[in-house]
């Protein structure tokens, strides 16, 4: 269970984190200014285990890892949005941070909203108003990613060849 | 058969693909820069296993270079020493990664070039397919050689008719982000033709696929063609023979036709790339900074388009006027030919090259409150320096002129020719 955090359409890295705070690879420091212009209360007050909620195209903008860095350092479980900048998804199944697509999902949810999530099924439930919510499927590969923890922790124990195994 | 990027797809997968396919594939180069390479760094030495082929990584110093600060010196000493460690051919800090890239040969039609850096869409412009992933994925390639890819489906740009006079290629990608919207090729390949993409040189050419990362899309393509085997030929070492990939009988998603004659100049206006004005109606809004730069318009012939606009006059003595030639190349190129003395004597601040005042950690900083025009690629909030400054994109004649002026200014009133 977790409070959600709403965010707007293409919410991009910037606003993710500034380029100015990307001195540092540092999970824990980067977190400090996570969201800092745009919600600098999340920083300060987030707990273990939130929720972010992100509209269309969450993520655009520059490649910089460290935005899904900042948020995975911020101790949200999970980020939903409408639909993800095509690096920032990749990143965020690189580095273990899970990600749900589910736009029923996002167009309910109110910020501080009670939310269970699944992240197995895909299953999301918002304690605060009862409903519940399906979000899309990953594919096969990025599920063996997420599963392992990340794609670092996948080739320390397999070959890459291995992701592709059911896809071609 | 198939559209531009399922033909590069199918050559290096060994036969037919389609969009939708997911693929694993041999990457020929790797590219990162300062300000990714550390944590590639550090997803190297998690996975522990050893480098595949040292010749197709090449590291880059440009985002902060020179080290502005003691934490971004650290950075080039981290990259530096890994360099050394593991006695790796490519380095460079000649100018930004994209332009040194394709100066130094590394981009020919057909290669699969990844970088950590979202602009590494601009290979696209040789008819190579680029794309930005994040730090981790590039660590990933070090070790294996392979990234996976799912083959996109593609958006067709067709351009047709000749630009106005003061009308530039730049105009014509600011229009096409504001008709596409900043999510509009999101996932998508975007290729852009037609007789006007023919009739362009390489240096107009290059902003297209730059800016197709501006509205999502995962690569920006031009098919190689006489003026791309010339352009390698005569100003890049690459080696031939560089075949001409063709979409063959394609299948688009989408196509847009835009004919370029009715358009005048264009400005993405703060804060979204893709909140986009006619130049007429911002015309006079005052600026505090003008900034020619960035992998999108500070190539030689941008350069040269401010000096003849600049030459024998003085910019607006309350407009900060910086320029930032993309590499080591066109500076010294610039110089040789005078334009770096007309723009020095105009008033202009002439800095090393690099990605200088982009990414709003040095060379350029704004202020709360300011407001500058520039000729670069994104005009997200804050990207420039404080929150509370706006950012408004145009062409490099289009911030040639507001130089003069200090406020919004239409470039037609000013050319020399």
């Amino acid at each position: 269970m977790g409070k959600a955090w709403t965010f707007g359409e293409n919410m991009n890295t910037d606003e993710i984190i500034p380029g100015r705070y990307n001195i540092t690879i540092d999970p824990l420091e980067l977190a400090k200014n996570v969201f800092c212009e745009v919600k600098p209360e999340y920083a300060k007050t987030v707990q273990p285990g939130d929720i972010i909620v992100g509209g269309q195209n969450f993520g655009c903008g520059s490649s910089r890892e460290h935005a899904p860095i900042a948020i995975k350092g911020s101790q949200a479980k999970c980020i939903i949005a409408a639909s993800y900048a095509r690096i920032f998804f990749r990143n965020c199944i690189n580095i273990g941070l899970p990600i749900l697509e589910c736009p029923a999902a996002v167009a309910d949810i109110t910020e501080g909203d009670d939310i269970d999530v699944d992240l197995a099924s895909g299953q999301i439930f918002n304690r605060t108003n009862g409903h519940q919510y399906q979000a899309n499927a990953l594919p096969d590969f990025v599920l063996k990613i997420a599963d392992a923890g990340g794609i670092v922790n996948f080739l320390r124990e397999h070959d890459i060849q291995e992701l592709m195994r059911n896809e071609e | 058969m198939g559209t531009l990027i399922e033909e590069i797809f199918a050559r290096k997968a060994g036969r037919p693909v389609q969009a939708g396919e997911i693929l694993l594939l041999d990457v020929d180069y790797i590219m990162s820069h300062d300000n990714t390479t550390p944590l590639a760094i550090k997803a190297f030495r998690d996975i522990g296993k050893p480098i595949l082929d040292k010749n197709r990584i090449v590291l880059h110093l440009d985002h902060a270079y020179p080290a502005p600060n003691v934490l971004a010196a650290e950075n080039h000493k981290k990259i530096i020493e890994f360099v050394r460690e593991q006695g790796l051919p490519h380095f460079y800090h000649q100018g930004v990664c994209h332009q040194v890239m394709i100066e130094e040969g590394f981009i020919t039609p057909g290669a699969i070039v990844i970088g950590a850096d979202s602009h590494s869409n601009t290979y696209g412009a040789i008819g190579a397919f680029g794309t930005g992933l994040g730090s981790t994925e590039i660590g990933v390639a070090w070790v294996t050689g392979k990234c996976w890819f799912k083959v996109p489906e593609t958006i067709r740009i067709e351009l047709t008719g000749k630009a106005q006079p003061g009308v530039y290629a730049k105009d014509v990608m600011i229009y096409i982000a504001g008709l596409l919207g900043m999510d509009g090729g999101t996932y998508r390949s975007v290729e852009f033709g037609g007789e006007y993409i023919s009739n362009l040189p390489m240096n107009e050419r290059i902003v297209f696929p730059n800016m197709s990362t501006e509205i999502g899309a995962k690569c920006g393509l031009i098919a190689a063609d006489d003026v791309t085997i010339q352009y390698l030929e005569n100003e890049t070492p690459a080696k031939g023979p560089f075949e001409k990939i063709q979409p063959v009988n394609p299948r688009y998603e989408r196509v847009v036709e835009i004919d370029v004659s009715t358009l005048s100049p264009q400005v993405s206006c703060h804060p979204d790339v893709d909140h986009v004005k006619p130049l007429e109606q911002v015309e006079g809004l005052e600026v505090n900074e003008v900034y020619i730069g960035t992998c999108t318009n500070a190539r030689y012939e941008d350069i040269e388009i401010v000096a003849n606009m600049l030459k024998g006059k003085k910019v607006n003595p309350f407009t900060r006027v910086i320029v930032t030639p993309a590499s080591e190349r066109i500076y010294k190129k610039a110089m040789k030919n005078g334009l770096i003395e007309i723009l020095l004597d105009a008033g202009c601040t002439v800095t090393g090259t690099g990605c200088g005042a982009c990414i709003g950690r040095h060379g350029g900083i704004l202020a709360a409150g300011e407001r500058a025009l520039t000729t670069m690629n994104r005009n997200f909030i804050g990207r420039m320096g404080s929150p509370l400054s706006e950012i408004y994109l145009a062409s490099p004649a289009t911030a040639a002129a507001t130089a003069l002026t200090g406020r919004i200014t239409d470039p037609r009133g000013y050319l020399n020719r």
